[in-house]
């Protein structure tokens, strides 16, 4: 296991398989407490109204059961939901963050309790500046609370997948006849190059016509040295004709 | 290497689907056990999960599909190696007969080591007040304990009882909240390497020695028994988890004459932390009842013998519940 940089963390299981995590920003945690904060406030006016009818059988009850549940709701919503959704709360579902163990373990009542519980000293003296202080030191972002349960707060944004059906096709794509190519290719690129390309055929139409070739020819280029490439798959094919080959081969079958 | 990736991936998602099945069933109810049977084939679809996740990390830029099986591999791998734990379903009773008295014993010498912190912060307070009256402004925090303790005993016997009335379920809510937001307070401080959890303790144990040595000093101790007792055998004995639970915590922070990392070491501790906190708070639940309901009311209302016998029976309780159960002539065992 290892955090390479200060936004992601590997776990390596004894498979010899790895697989990473990224971790969620202050922001982004900060977003996802005041969802919850105004998630408990909707929750308790709810919660009021009810006991406020209770008020109508002893208002000494009500009383009772208004401090109690108040405290219930504030200080053990996060744990329940915590506990009940595999580490999210509502604000860290509409925020796409989740809690999970540091070593990609199952999480444990006792983790999700014990960061909860912790808390109290997080807050202090007042807006989670104790935690957010740790959070900011802490390799992997973690606030007191988390240091201590083992736990890391992880960011799953959704990606959407390339419309590559946005892209003209039908056009004959001159590496699909060189299976050793389109293998290697789709070795050597990396997602984030994939993407890139697929970007640059999205939102051709945007740029200048200067630009365009320009950027065309560098995605190209960058591509053509990658593997070696036969001279039939490249000659007669311009530099944006074969970047889209490349993007449709990559895709599998999407293009 | 793989030759065809599409053919690849279409006859491998029919196992990749099968795990991801199995994941989400094991999702839905944390205390889900698996059959031998079922366990076994979620092992196989893991391995086999991981194998095609290793073959095809190499075809990177097929992100979604590689993302999709990181995602499962991750599931699967916190399920198939992180399966020792709370695999048996919560239960209250065994909760409270066992698990929660072998924890405090087995920590017992953060208790022992919150008990004198508190009885420093006794003594000090205590020799303030008795060579400083002055000190009682300083160390009070609440106003009704500041004024004469006679005068406040004489108000009190004369009360017919009926003060609280309409309002003593409320003002137990309002007791059991603000003390276990103070617990927790003090458990919570353990990460300040157990430093804010002593300042606690010894400021809790200054107030209890301030305010019984200016009712000794009056002449009104048996209006202190009378009047502390019923609740303050539970609640300062709560007080005193909390901080055992803090000093556990800083104990694992400090790792004094301990070889594991700070990691394992907070692992270690983790489960005996979160026990003692709930405990805590359960004893203030019922502190808070007391409070309300008996404590506030002295003689002629309630007399004192009552509520001292009350209180010391209580306290016995404790102490046996404390030290003896749990112990039904087998090891004790972890939580």
């Amino acid at each position: 296991m290892s955090a390479e940089r200060t936004h992601r963390f590997h776990v390596r299981t004894p498979e010899g398989v790895a697989f990473s995590f990224r971790l969620a920003s202050p922001l982004l945690r900060l977003m996802a407490l005041m969802v919850d904060w105004m998630a408990v406030t909707a929750a308790w006016s709810l919660l009021a109204t009810i006991i406020g009818v209770l008020s109508i059988v002893s208002r000494d009850i009500a009383g009772m059961v208004g401090v109690v549940s108040y405290f219930l709701l504030s200080q053990g919503y996060r744990i329940a939901a915590e506990w009940l959704w595999r580490g999210q709360t509502l604000g860290k579902k509409v925020m796409r963050l989740r809690v999970v163990d540091e070593r990609g373990l199952r999480i444990t009542f006792g983790q999700i309790a014990l960061r909860n519980l912790l808390r109290f000293v997080d807050v202090l003296p007042a807006a989670y500046f104790v935690g957010g202080t740790a959070a900011l030191f802490s390799r992997r972002g973690q606030r007191l609370g988390d240091l201590a349960a083992g736990t890391l707060v992880v960011w799953e944004p959704i990606e959407a997948a390339p419309d590559l059906a946005s892209l003209p096709s039908g056009k004959y794509n001159s590496l699909r006849a060189h299976l050793p190519v389109v293998a290697r290719l789709r070795q050597a690129v990396s997602p984030e190059e994939a993407r890139v390309a697929w970007q640059a055929l999205a939102r051709r139409e945007r740029f200048d016509a200067l630009a365009r070739v320009q950027l065309f020819a560098e995605l190209a280029e960058h591509f053509r040295t990658l593997t070696p490439m036969p001279a039939e798959a490249v000659d007669g094919v311009s530099d944006e004709q074969f970047v889209r080959n490349v993007v449709e081969v990559l895709y599998l079958g999407r293009g | 290497m793989i030759v065809n990736l599409e053919r690849f991936i279409a006859e491998e998602r029919v196992h990749w689907d099968r795990l991801e099945a199995v994941l989400d069933r094991l999702a839905l109810d944390h205390w889900h056990t698996l059959t031998l049977e079922d366990a076994r084939e979620l092992e196989r679809l893991y391995q086999r999960a991981s194998a095609d996740l290793a073959r095809l990390a190499t075809f990177s830029a097929e992100p979604e599909t590689r993302r999709h099986l990181e995602g499962l591999v991750a599931r699967g791998y916190a399920e198939v190696h992180g399966g020792k734990s709370e695999t048996t379903r919560f239960r209250v009773w065994p909760w409270l007969a066992k698990t929660l008295p072998q924890t405090f014993r087995r920590r017992s010498r953060a208790f022992v080591f919150a008990v004198v912190v508190t009885m420093i912060g006794v003594i000090f307070g205590g020799l303030a007040v008795a060579f400083d009256p002055g000190a009682k402004e300083v160390i009070m925090p609440f106003g009704h304990l500041l004024g004469d303790p006679s005068e406040r005993v004489a108000k009190e016997e004369a009360a017919t009882g009926n003060e609280l009335d309409g309002r003593k379920a409320r003002f137990s809510g309002e007791l059991m909240t603000h003390n276990t937001r103070v617990t927790l307070t003090a458990v919570a401080l353990g990460m300040s390497w157990g430093v804010g959890t002593l300042i606690l303790i010894f400021y809790n144990g200054v107030i209890l020695g301030a305010v019984a040595v200016d009712y000794v000093m009056a002449g009104e101790t048996v209006f202190l028994l009378g009047w502390l007792l019923p609740h303050g055998v539970i609640e300062i004995p709560a007080i005193l988890v909390g901080g055992q639970s803090g000093f556990v915590l800083a104990g694992a922070l400090l790792g004094r004459g301990q070889s594991q990392r700070l990691a394992g070491r907070l692992r270690a501790v983790m489960p005996d932390v979160v026990t003692l906190c709930f405990g805590a708070a359960v004893m203030l639940v019922w502190a808070g009842i007391v409070e309300s309901f008996l404590s506030q009311y002295h003689q002629p209302v309630i007399p004192y013998a009552v509520k001292i016998a009350f209180g010391t029976i209580e306290g016995a309780a404790l102490v046996w519940y404390l030290t003896r159960a749990g112990r039904s002539g087998n090891k004790e065992t972890r939580a």
